[in-house]
């Protein structure tokens, strides 16, 4: 499998944050989730390989190149979904594009056209009066529009309600049938990864903390719950998080069937994507 | 065909996938030629990876029940038909085990294990 985007070492501080010397790959034909919390250092990480922040260190290669001596073929291949503001508010939908239209060699007009039909906007619409859903949707739209091979967004997803997030989620799918497409897509909402995603990246505190198959990953991890009286020090230690009150125990491990030889009477169920994550990160269950 | 996955399952999402594929092509709900869906379609429509359904379908190359031709996609091998009898055999005898496990367990002797099966046979043609 060729990568998409391969990321080296990159280094960046800022303030009280920094990417510590992070390396990961974004596989050809799957969607690479990127997930972490607010302030892991996702959008960071997304907006130093797409050169809009400067890295202190690192290298990034797309399809194997390198930026230098590339960025125009590179350019054109990607489409990006930042929400920055980076549009003009007082322009319609249609002024908008013909600024951005000309900076591709491959702009695709009738492909435009079609997408903002599909997303029910219109080209006359002020961008200052869209919805954040609409912005979302017109960026996607734009995005879709040059024959990108590689979709990156930063939180495309968040404020969206749940019916467009899906409707989103489906244009990404349907981006996907074709051969040689990949997608790089960071979000702080998890289920939104659940039905879609191919590989799962997860970065904290400015490292990455796995690079896994989805699928992969729900298969090794599962929710343990059951009775405290059981519990022993040896088992605690075959949990990756563990919460236990007067009444029981639960937590999320690896090593499900060794806890069960523990404590037998324990219920042991497959994790969702949100349960691991927060494993990892240190966050609680509830 | 069907594709059931089980949350409860402790086996791993591809094997569940593959198995029940499997299944489809002994039982013949999927013949020696049919195309598979997409990899893309296929983990899109029961919400799967495309990893794990293109592992699958790799397996099942490497296991003699599919083909891929490039280009074309992944279809139903034509097959060995000895491979896929032994393999249907192989399917009603773990059957006759689970049944002459329980009845075992609850004191059933061999002849009227047999007599049952007889008249189980008669019922179903």
């Amino acid at each position: 499998m060729q990568n998409a985007i391969e990321v080296a070492n990159l280094k960046k501080s800022y303030g009280g944050f920094c990417l510590n010397d992070i390396s990961f790959t974004v596989p050809d034909n799957c969607i690479t989730g990127f997930i972490g919390a607010n302030g892991a250092g996702k959008s960071t990480t997304i907006k130093s390989i797409l050169r809009l922040i400067r890295a202190d260190g690192g290298s990034v290669r797309f399809w194997g190149m390198e930026f230098e001596g590339h960025e125009r073929e590179i350019k054109d291949r990607i489409g990006v979904v930042i929400d920055d503001g980076s549009f003009y508010d007082h322009l319609t939908m249609a002024q908008m594009k013909n600024i951005i239209a000309p900076a591709y060699s491959a702009w695709d007009e009738g492909a435009f056209k079609a997408n903002m039909e599909i997303f029910s906007l219109n080209p006359r619409q002020k961008i200052s009066t869209l919805s954040k859903g609409m912005r979302a949707k017109y960026a996607l739209a734009l995005a879709l529009s040059h024959n990108a091979d590689l979709l990156i967004m930063d939180e495309p997803t968040s404020g969206l309600d749940p019916v467009v997030r899906r409707e989103f989620m489906n244009i990404i799918l349907d981006f996907m049938k074709k051969d040689g497409k990949s997608v790089l897509f960071s979000t702080h909402i998890v289920s939104d990864l659940e039905r879609v995603a191919d590989m799962l990246l997860l970065i904290h505190e400015g490292s990455i903390v796995f690079e896994q198959e989805k699928d992969a990953l729900l298969d090794e991890h599962r929710v343990v719950k059951g009775k405290r009286t059981e519990m022993t020090e040896e088992c605690r230690k075959l949990f990756l998080s563990l919460s236990e009150t007067d009444y029981g125990f639960e937590g999320i491990t690896k090593n499900a069937a060794q806890i069960k030889r523990f404590c037998p009477s324990a219920v042991v169920e497959r994790a969702t994507l949100e349960d691991i994550m927060l494993a990892y990160v240190g966050g609680k269950r509830e | 065909m069907n594709i059931v996955i089980s949350n409860a399952s402790d086996k791993p999402l591809y094997l569940q996938i593959k198995e029940q594929i499997k299944e489809a092509i002994l039982k013949g709900e999927l013949k020696a030629g049919d195309l598979l869906p997409s990899v893309r379609a296929f983990a899109n429509d029961i919400g799967v990876s495309v990893l794990t359904t293109r592992r699958v379908y790799d397996e099942l190359e490497q296991e003699g029940y599919a083909v891929s031709q490039a280009g074309r996609g992944t279809f139903v091998a034509m097959g060995n038909p000895e491979l896929l009898r032994d393999s249907k055999r192989r399917m009603v005898e773990e059957d006759m085990q689970k049944a002459i496990r329980n009845a075992k367990l609850f004191g059933i002797t061999r002849e009227e294990l047999q007599q049952m099966m007889d008249i189980l046979f008669e019922e179903e043609d």
